[in-house]
């Protein structure tokens, strides 16, 4: 033998799943919404999509580079993040918007807090907040059929008209690029589940808590608490941002309370709160909350239990 | 109804199709042997000889230091060289009896007497089982006439043989199940004669579909035997996970199977001790599989203790590629070597040579909470928190964790997407508690 053996302490072998693997994943599975988005929305979306993808990646490059950090964009978090905001964003907004936002999302809510794995609220969520607050006005005007400015059908739904669900359910309405279609998220829900990337755990928690909420404070309708469901980002939420490991609880009990949370608040927020939406602000509400969740829900160790 | 099982484990590459089909050759050893006084949980054996002496096959050259302690024996005839620190598996030096083999195997007087177990008393057999030196060969090696003598015997009410063999590449215990079924049967007899409410229980997992065939027909006539096929997962063959598996109980990392009514043995354990009571031939040999992708020849061997690693790499035709990694045991529990001059011990039961190191392919990366660790831990702790709690030796936080149940099964380090060395980090951990209290 020339070369030396390598000693390290067991185990020997290690899976073949990487933190790269799993967010390339998570955005293959949102590539049915992302293609059904700029399928409805046209070319504009696919801008709104690119400027915030490349402002996510080069906010990373550059911060970490100017930190003297080692550069991490091929981890594809960043790649995450920009598709998942850009998915948040109205397609007619004005295109620097989702440029800044992509700014803030990666340098403020994640760098600063320490990079990937620090930052205790997701990202994109944090970026779109910071920019409906801050931008009230274009971040809720949507369109539908080229600049035709209408409600989402969540919000005329709050106003007492009626909608149609179908529609909803397909796609046919006005809203954020990503939230639209119900099938195409349901699709990419799919994938990440077959894939053992997300367990149902939260997602299952959030809308069937949500769902009981909004029947018995909305009306005792099952319509009703569909019509919910297919509206605004709820399977979005659920799905894709809920799910996000970093701002979620590692705990089994601590996923279900924390789905639970999601389901009053985004029920609170959309029943009895000023906006017909609300799925946003119960996820990094419930985001600041996960290390609370996380100390009442640590399990009972093998033989311990009952003790 | 699935089969019996734990929450929580893995499913790695299992390997086992590279020897799982070669029968058990028998190796005489060439050179020196050596016989570490310790190869055992407890204290290390006192020497009965030196250098100088002749010692025959079967000879007691060890004296157990105390209760929880194990007989040295010889595997060999010759004279006794000296008695020096040699390394083991572990990277440690451990005082050894080296003993020149004349090459005749002069055996000790009553060596192979054939014995009726059912003529002996209980203190008998457990006197026996202890001057033979046995041990837990799952690779523990806890002495095994303590295990069989528990604080009341009546409460014991399952004896559980392990032929889980979850570690990857492992196959000697299959091989003795398909050579050998009858002595474990036997052995299983013997133990049950100790524990007058017991019922034997064999616990073999369903990768392995001719040992549960071949056992399950054996034990037709058996009253007190059955044979309970598990999931294949690795950890299955840890002794928490299949006490769970066979009974439902669940112990900790402070109780004993005892505690449950449990005593468990593995498959070449039982092989033993029949042997000794029955045939009066002490644990003088091992089970040995030589594999892995860098070895030409993969094999199951029969070696007398003592014997040089080197040897057993010699007779698989040595490398076929150059190893980067050299383990004994397997890929998930077992000693990284740093070369291959150390002796096969008692708790020895592979040599698993890699081509490819994957530790060192992977580099660490940031931990993103994706929980994988939580799901896959065998004792239900939380490896994520422990992580953090490791990274700043905080001892407090590990331990208020529950650290301290941690097996060190490996599944942690396995499953992580970041591929931080989750299991390192806590042996150490577990370590540094175990040291500080043993000061207080």
């Amino acid at each position: 033998m020339s070369k030396l053996l390598n000693v390290s302490s067991s185990p020997h072998v290690r899976d073949h799943v990487t933190s790269q693997n799993i967010m390339l994943d998570v955005a293959i599975a949102m590539i049915p919404a992302t293609a059904y988005g700029v399928y409805q929305f046209g070319v504009k979306a696919a801008l709104v999509l690119l400027v915030s993808i490349l402002s996510c990646v080069l906010s990373e490059y550059v911060f970490e580079t100017l930190m003297g950090k080692p550069v991490t964009v091929s981890d594809g978090s960043a790649l995450v993040t920009g598709m998942i905001l850009g998915l948040n964003m109205p397609p007619a907004i004005p295109l620097w918007m989702p440029f800044l936002g992509g700014v803030f999302a990666i340098i403020v809510v994640k760098q600063l807090y320490g990079g990937l794995g620090q930052n205790f609220m997701n990202p994109a969520l944090a970026a779109r907040c910071f920019l409906l607050i801050s931008f009230a006005g274009p971040m809720t005007t949507f369109t539908y059929n080229d600049a035709v400015v209408s409600p989402t059908p969540l919000a005329a739904f709050k106003a007492g008209q009626s909608v149609d669900v179908a529609a909803m359910f397909i796609g046919k309405i006005p809203g954020t690029i990503g939230e639209v279609s119900i099938i195409a998220l349901l699709i990419g829900a799919a994938y990440l589940i077959a894939r053992k990337v997300i367990s149902i755990r939260i997602p299952a928690a959030y809308l069937i808590t949500f769902s009981l909420f909004v029947f018995v404070f909305g009306q005792h309708d099952l319509m009703y608490v569909l019509t919910h469901l297919c509206g605004g980002g709820i399977i979005f939420g659920a799905f894709f941002m809920a799910t996000d490991y970093v701002t979620s609880p590692v705990t089994t009990k601590g996923q279900i309370y924390f789905g639970i949370l999601l389901g009053v608040l985004t029920g609170l927020f959309r029943l009895f709160g000023g906006s017909a939406e609300g799925v946003s602000y119960a996820i990094i509400i419930s985001n600041i909350l996960v290390p609370l969740i996380e100390k009442i829900s640590l399990p009972k160790a093998f033989g311990k239990e009952g003790k | 109804m699935g089969l019996a099982t734990f929450k929580g484990g893995i499913h790695t590459y299992e390997g086992k199709e590279l020897s799982e089909n070669k029968p058990v050759q028998v190796l005489q050893p060439k050179g020196e042997m050596v016989f570490p006084l310790s190869q055992h949980i407890g204290a290390p054996a006192k020497p009965l000889v030196a250098a100088g002496d002749q010692v025959l096959v079967g000879q007691k050259i060890g004296e157990a230091g105390g209760f929880i302690s194990a007989c040295v024996i010889s595997s060999v005839s010759g004279t006794v060289k000296t008695i020096e620190p040699r390394m083991v598996a572990n990277g440690s030096m451990v005082m050894s009896i080296i003993v020149e083999n004349d090459g005749k195997y002069q055996e000790a007087e009553g060596f192979g007497k054939q014995r009726d177990p059912k003529s002996l008393s209980k203190e008998e057999i457990r006197d026996i089982v202890k001057e033979a030196g046995i041990v837990g060969l799952g690779g523990a090696g806890f002495p095994t006439h303590v295990k069989l003598t528990p604080k009341d015997e009546t409460k014991i009410d399952t004896i559980i043989v392990n032929g889980a063999e979850c570690e990857p590449y492992l196959t000697s215990d299959y091989r003795m199940m398909m050579e050998e079924p009858e002595s474990i049967i036997k052995g299983l007899n013997i133990i049950l004669q100790l524990f007058d409410n017991a019922k034997g229980v064999i616990g073999i997992e369903n990768n392995k579909p001719e040992a549960i065939r071949v056992m399950t027909e054996l034990v037709k006539d058996e009253p007190r035997i059955t044979v309970c096929p598990l999931k294949t997962k690795y950890p299955q063959g840890g002794e928490r996970a299949l006490i769970y598996a066979v009974t439902g109980r669940k112990i900790n990392s402070s109780m004993l199977p005892a505690d449950a009514g449990c005593i468990v043995d593995n498959v070449d354990t039982v092989i033993s001790i029949y042997n000794a009571v029955a045939k009066s031939t002490p644990l003088i040999r091992r089970i040995i599989t030589v594999t892995g992708d860098a070895i030409a020849n993969p094999q199951n061997y029969n070696v007398r203790t003592g014997t040089n690693y080197a040897e057993l790499l010699e007779a698989s035709g040595g490398f076929k590629t150059e190893p980067e990694k050299v383990i004994s045991g397997g890929p998930m529990m077992g000693q990284a070597l740093f070369n291959m001059n150390i002796p096969v011990t008692k708790t020895s039961s592979a040599l698993t040579c890699m081509s490819k190191d994957e530790v060192a392919l992977s580099a660490p990366t940031a931990c993103i909470r994706c929980g994988r660790c939580v799901n896959v831990c065998p004792s239900h702790v939380v490896p994520q928190m422990m992580m953090q709690a490791a990274m700043r030796s905080d001892i407090d936080t590990f331990v208020k964790l529950d650290g301290m149940e941690c097996c060190e099964c490996g599944c942690c380090a396995y499953a992580c997407p970041a591929k931080l060395p989750l299991t390192q980090a806590f042996k150490e951990m577990r370590k540094t508690v175990i040291a500080s209290r043993k000061k207080a």
